[in-house]
């Protein structure tokens, strides 16, 4: 075997070596990876109790009420369970009933999610208007299937 | 038959590849001033409004295309990384050492715009969600590339001593792209994709691709002209360098 051949084997090696570890550490974070918590997650309650976490899905179609001042109250959803959720603040441009958002929080005792902060989380289609309005016509989401 | 083959290996040597990358270079820049032009034009006044994001959306056609070209550079790099440390082969430390900073470049573009998209759309400049932090760590490979090989003044060694980095750094790469399938992250999945085609408008979709085709086209030019001053640098010593008609003179 020629050096150069023992060189590239030990670069080929090395690097499914370092894969595999990587792979081996993400195994074990696991969940602690994700960015936010499922509806479902919350109410088979392994999101964090007591604890600040974050909680994504779709806002419930007219569940939005306003309260007093800035206090929003609206649902959230993963289309299997759903988690009330209650924010005093700004809500960012994109926020919108059937759209989905992540708001970061504690849930009170009364299983109510108290939010301190909303961010609307946008999905990967694009297209003009006359579009979108053709599909809801149809009775279709924009895009089609996803969420 | 075998005449008019290429011989590649001919080209891995600097006094044959310098005056290729000198003839190379100037096709690139135009090609590239051309599709820039071409690409914004049709993304800034020929392709049609977003329907919920409104204008703000025409940051992807520099965003995409910079995190697109942000990755696959630091591809090539790793490919010329293990081409020099198999080989020894001395074109191959100067190709990664002129790609590194066009890299850097198209990773912070990238980062920077998305911030910009970000404030309006998501209402934030920046979390720490797993699509952007292996962003910013794939920036942090590039600068420490960069400044590791700067610190090692014999040349060949830097080569060699940053090509472990290079190739180490690489896992980060399939970690920053299937990011958004594997974790539930912020930034939303993929809009072009091999295995499910493309979920935006076509003419927003041929813009985009027309940005991807002229950073590739800018890369190229860029690293060329720079891979021609390494190669001088380095190879000031050398006799086919004190030839050369432009050093001559």
């Amino acid at each position: 075997m020629k050096a150069r051949q023992k060189r590239l084997i030990f670069i080929l090696v090395g690097l499914a070596i370092l894969g595999l570890a990587t792979w081996l550490v993400f195994n074990a974070l696991g969940n602690n990876m994700s960015y936010f918590y499922s509806p479902t997650e919350v109410v088979q309650k392994k999101a964090p109790e007591n604890h600040v976490f974050r909680l994504g899905g779709m806002v419930v179609n007219d569940s939005v009420q306003r309260g007093k001042e800035l206090t929003v109250r609206f649902a959230v959803t993963d289309t299997a369970n759903v988690v009330n959720v209650e924010y005093t603040g700004i809500l960012p441009d994109l926020f919108e009933e059937g759209q989905g958002v992540i708001a970061q929080g504690k849930l009170a005792d009364s299983g109510i999610f108290v939010a301190s902060e909303v961010l609307a989380k946008h999905d990967e289609n694009y297209m003009p208007p006359e579009v979108a309005d053709a599909l809801k016509k149809a009775g279709m989401k924009p895009g089609g299937g996803k969420q | 038959m075998s005449s008019n083959r290429i011989n590649w290996f001919k080209y891995s040597s600097p006094a044959t590849f310098y005056p290729l990358a000198g003839k190379l270079a100037p096709w690139f820049t135009a090609i590239a001033v051309i599709l820039i032009m071409v690409g914004l034009y049709m993304g800034f006044f020929v392709a049609p409004t977003d329907y919920k994001q409104g204008e703000g959306y025409r940051i992807i056609f520099v965003h995409v295309p910079a995190s697109w070209m942000s990755m696959f550079i630091y591809l090539v790099m790793a490919f010329w990384a293990a081409m020099g440390l198999v080989f020894n082969t001395r074109m191959s430390g100067m190709m990664v050492q002129s790609l590194a900073p066009t890299g850097a470049m198209f990773t912070f573009l990238a980062l920077w715009t998305g911030a910009f998209w970000g404030k309006p759309m998501w209402g934030t400049w920046w979390v720490w969600d797993a699509r952007l932090t292996s962003e910013l760590i794939l920036f942090f490979l590039y600068i420490g590339y960069i400044a590791l090989h700067s610190s090692i003044d014999d040349n060949r060694r830097a080569d060699r001593a940053t090509a472990i980095l290079v190739l180490v750094g690489v896992v980060n790469i399939p970690i920053i792209y299937y990011s958004v399938q594997w974790w539930n992250t912020l930034h939303q999945g993929a809009s072009v994709s091999v295995k499910s085609g493309s979920s935006m408008a076509s003419v927003m979709l041929i813009s985009m691709l027309i940005m991807a085709f002229a950073f590739w086209a800018y890369t190229i030019a860029i690293s060329l002209a720079r891979v021609r001053s390494i190669i001088l640098e380095r190879e000031r010593d050398k006799q086919w360098v004190s030839e050369l008609p432009e050093i001559k003179q």
